[in-house]
Parts: structure tokens; sequence; C-alpha cells
């Protein structure tokens, strides 16, 4: 077994007045992602080393965080492609709560304020609504966000005002705006030109590169913010 | 009290709690909505996390939107691959049911594979088939490989529309019983609480309370199932009383990545991928010539470890290989692009253009806290309900099941027996009073765990957890026989003697995973003494249990449901009772494929 330097910003609100950088030097095995690494860290060193966790691979969106001064997921990473040395803080931008877990109550704040659900007359009869692969393909992007939040605190402009909507709620208010089913564009588009709006958006692309999921997020705005544009 | 919990807990009273923000526990919530029934939904996740995001393959239904299918052929094989320990009329209602839950499902938006003339897509899947076993029927609807994903999503945002009330990250410590536990004629009247990010606990005082908790697979070394899924639910369960049933039947995937686990879809050979040995032979054609690597899911992972044990492993190691390279990319890239990027990211290894090292891994639980139809929660083999307490999802044993779960069949289990339980409890919300208060109904549980973050010295769970799981895995996996399962009985019973002295190290109360975490372990090795003592006892083989001193299935002894009782006072599990399966239609036959 091989060993890396890792790094954690901790911080425990009960014990300290602000948050500080604790080494560890962990043994690692080959295939190791960064996830297995701070378990190791908590198992053998100190218990009260606090992260999420749950599925650990890539799907819950538990375990984001600011992998060398990257926000990605820790069970996605293998350590191998960081090298020795690895440094590991809670996503940027969000409060908080202890070690490398943030409150994330005010993201599902956003995301919840761009209705994010079908909003559609029920169909006649019993049967399902028909559409097609066309249709479909049109959103299917947009339909894998998994809200770990790595987009959105690695947004510079909603670091600059954390009322922005932010890049993954407009993801999932795209998902229905471009859902043939859907009625209520018109609604998630009003809300969505709002000051906090998509005009916040400064296509830095910061999200594009955070997202675990592939996302093409920008665009996602963008189509967002044309819709908005061609219904004025 | 030390640091790690708040005095005074808060006290709420509600008509229902749902426990647990899966598939089903959000079902259940929709509709306790739509009933207008004042409802908490406690879950230790945020509700986007939980594990029914990381189905992949699909949810069956009986559809025929792309060839001739009716649902007594899917029930037919659902009860076939339960070898026939799956309750006959739960198999009819899981089979009929499934067809309006999937239709309801595509009305609330989730965005279903589509054919070319715009209806649900429908795909192969191991062990489902057309005309009551003649071949292959495609079957299961799908979202991509993210079918899971899609219904998490769908129902959570549906919730959201409906406006349920979440407690998120509120991880659930007991259940509370008035008048007795379950098996002294006891009701379930509450639960309690215990809120992650401050460490304070909240007493809910309901007149249903639903477990929604998932599974365990965290028991075993190598395991598909999320560092959540620690068998929660039952283990409070059966603190109180109530048996869990058919614990023995554990179903291992056959393909899972190599060490870890993480699993390639069965979807991956739903669209025609092989298994192959180190021959480069596609070596199910020993084991079921008809359905080749689409046999039920207890048949392959043992067809891996014969290949394996005869040497025919990769390399002559404990894995095979999985091939999807004839597929082509386009089919690779467009119909299992999760299965690849998993492939890519934990493996290294690129499925286009070579052969994925895969093993079998723990997976699902079949058994577990038994319910009639309605989800209601029985206390023992006549059938009599326990009042107040509910279970739907992988948490519960209907037993739609049985010794073998098919593909896709789990996620029909949520949305049917979820939106049952939303019904039943709606309207036993309407008929019944609150129960009584119980004064200090949290006192047990704060104790316990205030102990564990107190003590200066004891055993760290990690060191418990981690032995426990390698003994499952040894001792308790696709082979058993009586002495490896014994001595696990035995080793189960020393971890939890270790376990009496565990020592947590955080002792703060804000978000203390390190406490709860060691609380998990607990539940953890309740849920395996379960596992591994109805093991030893059905001296049989049928569907995942598979004994190796009694190969044979043995209807005359064993065609019946395993009850375990949790000994008292920490004694070992002893008390087992036997229920008939319920037979309709189909007679037991010898299970060939
Ligand atoms: C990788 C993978 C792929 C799968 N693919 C398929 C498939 O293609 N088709 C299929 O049919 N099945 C599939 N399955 C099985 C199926 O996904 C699961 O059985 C099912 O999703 C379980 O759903 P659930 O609602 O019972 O629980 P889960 O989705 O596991 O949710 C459990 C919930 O309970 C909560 N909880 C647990 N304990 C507590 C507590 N103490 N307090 C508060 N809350 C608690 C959690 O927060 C969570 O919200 C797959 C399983 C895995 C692991």
């Amino acid at each position: 077994m091989s060993s890396v330097e890792l790094k954690i910003q901790r911080f425990d609100p009960e014990r300290d007045a602000a948050p500080h950088w604790v080494n560890y030097t962990v043994p690692v095995e080959p295939m190791d992602r960064v996830l297995d690494v701070l378990t190791r860290a908590k198992e053998l060193f100190d218990g009260s080393i606090t992260f999420r966790r749950s599925c650990a691979h890539g799907v819950c969106g538990s375990d984001a965080l600011m992998i060398n001064g990257r926000n990605r997921l820790a069970c996605k990473v293998r350590v191998e492609q960081l090298g020795k040395s690895i440094s590991v803080a809670p996503l940027p931008g969000l409060p908080v709560i202890k070690d490398l877990v943030v409150d994330m109550d005010a993201f599902f704040g956003k995301y919840r304020s761009v209705l994010p659900f079908l909003v559609a007359e029920e169909p006649a009869g019993e049967g399902e609504r028909h559409q097609t692969q066309e249709q479909r393909d049109r959103y299917d992007d947009t339909t894998k966000c998994i809200l770990c939040a790595a987009c959105t605190s690695s947004c510079p402009s909603f670091w600059a005002q954390p009322d922005y909507v932010g890049p993954a709620a407009i993801v999932n208010a795209h998902r229905f705006i471009f859902d043939s089913r859907d009625e209520a564009a018109d609604d998630r588009l009003e809300i969505l030109a709002d000051e906090d709006g998509v005009w916040r958006c400064r296509t830095t692309f910061n999200c594009v590169d955070a997202c675990p999921r592939g996302i093409n997020i920008t665009k996602a705005i963008l189509e967002v913010s044309s819709a908005i544009g061609s219904r004025r | 009290m030390s640091g790690a919990l708040r005095a005074n807990a808060s006290r709420t009273d509600i008509d229902a709690v749902v426990v647990g923000a899966g598939g089903a526990g959000l079902w259940a919530a929709l509709e306790l909505a739509r009933e207008g029934i004042p409802t908490a939904v406690l879950t230790k996740l945020y509700p986007t996390r939980s594990h029914t995001g990381a189905a992949q393959g699909g949810v069956c239904a009986a559809l025929g939107n792309v060839e001739e299918d009716h649902w007594e052929w899917h029930m037919f094989d659902t009860v076939k691959g339960g070898d026939y320990l799956t309750d006959q009329d739960a198999a009819e209602v899981l089979a009929r049911e499934a067809i309006p839950a999937v239709i309801e499902l595509e009305r609330m938006g989730l965005p279903f594979n589509r054919t070319p003339d715009g209806k649900i897509d429908q795909r192969r899947f191991g062990g489902h088939t057309r005309n009551y076993g003649e071949g292959p029927v495609r079957r299961s609807c799908y979202a991509a490989d993210r079918t899971g994903h899609m219904i998490l999503q769908t129902l959570y945002q549906q919730c959201i529309k409906a406006g349920v009330k979440f407690y998120d990250e509120y991880h659930v410590v007991d259940l509370v019983f008035e008048g007795g536990e379950a098996d002294k004629g006891g009701r379930c009247s509450g639960v309690v609480g215990y809120k992650i990010s401050d460490g304070s606990l909240h007493v809910f005082r309901a007149k249903t309370v639903l477990l929604a908790t998932g599974g365990y697979g965290r028991a075993w070394r190598v395991t598909s199932n999320a560092h959540s899924l620690t068998g929660d639910g039952m283990a409070l369960a059966w603190r109180h009383g109530v048996p869990l049933m058919d614990m023995e039947f554990y179903q291992f995937h056959p393909t899972g990545i190599v060490g870890i686990g993480i699993l390639l879809s069965e979807a991956a050979r739903g669209e025609g991928g092989y298994l192959l040995n180190n021959e480069g032979k596609r070596f199910m054609e020993s084991y079921a010539p008809k359905l080749m690597e689409l046999a039920p899911r207890d048949m392959v992972s043992r067809a891996i470890y014969q290949e394996v044990r005869a040497g025919r492993g990769i390399d002559g190691k404990d894995y095979v290989y999985l091939d999807v390279r004839h597929l082509g990319r386009k089919v690779i890239e467009e119909k299992l692009p999760d299965i690849t990027d998993f492939a890519r990211v934990y493996q290294g290894v690129e499925p286009i253009s070579e052969p994925v090292p895969i093993q079998p891994t723990a997976h699902y639980a079949m058994g577990g806290v038994p319910t009639n139809l309605n989800t209601e929660v029985i206390a023992g083999p006549d059938g009599s309900v326990v009042p107040g307490l509910f279970a739907a999802g992988e948490v519960a044993c209907v037993s739609v099941h049985g010794a073998n779960r098919l593909g896709t069949n789990s996620l029909v289990d949520l949305l049917v027996f979820g939106k049952r339980a939303g019904k039943r409890m709606a309207a036993i919300c309407k008929s019944t009073q609150l129960p009584a208060a119980r004064p200090g109904a949290e006192t047990a549980v704060a104790d316990e765990m205030a102990a564990m973050a107190s003590r200066p010295e004891g055993v760290r769970p990690a060191e418990i957890r981690r032995d426990l799981a390698a003994l499952m895995m040894d001792n308790v996996g696709v082979y058993r026989d009586e002495a490896l399962l014994s001595a696990a009985v035995r080793e189960i019973a020393r971890l939890k003697g270790e376990y009496a002295r565990v020592r947590v190290e955080d002792t703060g109360s804000v978000f203390n995973t390190d406490l709860l975490e060691a609380r998990e372990l607990g539940y953890l090795l309740d849920t395996a003494e379960a596992t591994a003592v109805s093991a030893l006892a059905r001296k049989e083989s049928r569907g995942a249990h598979s004994r190796e001193d009694y190969p044979d299935r043995d209807d005359a002894k064993f065609l019946a449901h395993t009850m375990v009782w949790r000994g008292s006072d920490g004694a070992p599990a002893e008390r087992i009772a036997y229920k008939p399966v319920t037979i309709t239609i189909f007679e037991p036959k010898p299970r060939i494929y």
C-alpha cells in the first residue's frame, strides 16, 4: 500500500472559531477514490471527520466536494488522477455546518422555486401520453441532474450574488420547459426572467466543468434565455 | 446526557409518518397527500439521495407496447422466478397493478424511452418470458439506464407539487409502541427522530407509521448497495417484537464490479451482452440453455461460482467477463451510458473495446418485515395485524419475490405497494383516533446513544463493521452449508458482544456521523443475525438460498415462509415459525430455464 497526503478543511461549530486545515497521511489502494480515502482517514485517525456519502458510485449526489480546487464527487475521482497530495474542502459559497458538510436548504429552495414538476392537463382516458423519441431527446440531457450542487457552488455569479437562482435550478426548469407534455413553460420562463434568474449567467463554463453527470449546463441556460427572449 | 444529544425532545402529533423517501415512501406520501392526510416524511438522506435512484435497468409491466404480453405471464414469471415461495395472490396484485402504475408514472412526467410510434418502449430482462416460459419477452419499461433515477425524481417532483412535508436528514432511531410490543398485541404509535444537523430528538405521535427504509446490503463486503442501506426499518421493527420473514433469501446480482461491487445492470445482458469464462465460452449454455445470460440472477450467480471453482475464472481468479463489444458503440453509448461510465471510472476498462471483469455482488433483500397485501405489518403466521405499523418497498416482505426476485420487479414492488400503503394508511387515519401519548418514549434510545458517545474506551465501530461484512461474504453468501452457517451465527453473537462496548469518538451534537454509523452497525448486526439464523434452519436449496449439504428443493418440508423473532435481552434469536405459501394458480414445478 502506498500513501497520500490528505488535507481536509475542518470546522466544528461547537469548538472552532473558524475553519482550518488538518493533514493526514493515509494509506491507499490503486483503485481508491477520494471517498475511500476520506472514509479510511475517519476510521483510522479521527471518527469525527464529517462528510456526507451514500451510493458511492456517482448517482446520489451526496458527496460533492471541492477536491484539489475543483468541485467533484468524491466517489468519482480516483486518487491516482490526483497525485500524492489531495486537498478536500466543502463546496464553496454554501454555509458550512461541520467539516465538509454544507447547508443545502437554500439550494433546494431554489430548485423548488422553478416549478420542478410536470404541469399538464390530465389526458383523457386511462392511457399513457405519447411523445416521440425526438421530443424526448430534446430535454434528455437535463433529466440527468442529481442535485449535487457542484455546478451552482462553482459559479462566480452565485458567489457574487447568493440570491442568483443558479445553474442547477435552471437545469431543472429546462427539463420541463422543453418537455412536449408540459404546459407551464411560460410560468417558469417568467420566474427565470427575474433579475436573479438566467441573466446572471456569465458563461464561464465552470458549471459544465463541475457537473459529474456531463450535462451541458451552459447550453441549457442559453436555451432558456433565448426562449425568454423569443417570448418578449 | 452526553453532548451528542440535546436534552428536551420536541413532540409532534400527526396522522401519518412515512420513514424513508425512496420510491416506496414517496409514492405512499403522495397518496396520503392526495387524500388530505397530515403526513410527515422523515428521511436520513435528502429524498433524491435514496438508493432507488441507483436502479438502472427498468420496471416491468405487461403493457404489450412492442409485442404481445399479459399480466398473467408476468405473474407466472414472478412465481417461478421466486422458486414457488412467492405468494401468488401477491404476485397477481403486482403483475396486474404494475400496468396502471407505470402508466401513472408516465402521466406524472417520467421521461420513458419511446417506441417509433411514441409509446413507452420496452426491453428484455432476466426471467421475464412470453407464454409461461417460452422465451424472453420485452416487458421492461425504461429511461436509458437511469430508470430508478427518473422514478425517484418524478415522485419527488410530484410530492413537491402536492406540498408533502419533508423532514430531511432526520434519522429515525426508534419506533414507539403503546400497550405492549408487537408480539404482545401492542400498537405502533409513532417514531423517535434524531435531527442530524443539531442532535435534537423529535417524537412523532401518529395513527399510522410506514417503514420504507430499503435494504441492508451493507452487511456484505462486496455490495451494490449504498452506505446508507443498513436495515434500519427491519431492525427497529424486530426490536419491538415484529418477526422478520424469509431473511435467508438474499440476492447476489451476477454482475458487480470486481472487488467493490458497484452494479453493472442486467440491462447489459438485456441488450444482448455475453458472459464469458477464461476459455471465451458463453458458459450459461451449460446452465440455462434456453434463457442463457437472461436466466434468473440466483442461477447466473451460481454459474459464475461454479466456473470459478472449476478453474475457469479469468486468469484462474474469482471473476468472469461481461462482454458487450459486439453490440457496437452506438447501442453501448445510447442504451447503456451509465454502465459504460462505471466501467471506465471504477475499473479503467473500455467496454466498447474490452470485456469487463465482473463477479456477484450482494444486492437485494427478498425478505424483510412481513406484511399483508395492504402493507399492514403482521405479527405471525396467522396473519394478525400489528396496528399502526406498515411496511413497503425493499424493507418489506409481502411476499412477491419469494426465494429470488426477478430484475425490474423491485421497482414494480415500490410503485404498487407504496401506493397501496398510502391508500390503506389514509383509510385508517380517517377512521381512528391518535393513540395515547407515551411519556418518555425517547428515553431508552437516548440513553443507548448517549452511552456510545460517552464511553472512555471501547471498540471502534469500523472494526466490527469490517469483520461482519467479511463474515457475511464468506459464510452467508451464494453457497452455504451447516458448518459455515453455524459458525456465522456464533461469530455474529460474538460481534454483538463487542458491539455492546462500542465507542464513538465524536461527542458533538452537530452532524455526528460517527454516532449514526455506530447506530447503523447495530441494525446491520440484527439483520445479519436474522439472515444467518433463518438460513441455518432452512435445510433445502431454493432460489437464492443454496445449501451444498441440502442441494434440492424440499417442498414437503419447506414450501413455507420463515419467520424469526429476536431473542430477548441480547440472547441469540431462537424462535422460528413457518407461514404457509399462498398458492392460487401455479402448482410448484421444478425450475428449469
Ligand atoms: C445498483 C442497483 C440497481 C438496481 N436496479 C434495479 C432495477 O433496474 N429494477 C428494479 O426493479 N430494481 C432495481 N434495484 C433494486 C431497487 O432499486 C431497490 O430495491 C429499491 O429502489 C428500494 O427502494 P425503497 O423505496 O424500498 O428504498 P430506498 O430507495 O433504498 O430508500 C430508503 C429510504 O429510507 C431512508 N431511511 C433509511 N433508514 C432510515 C432511518 N433510520 N431514518 C430515516 N430514514 C431512513 C433513506 O433516507 C431513504 O430515503 C437496484 C438496486 C441497486 C442497488
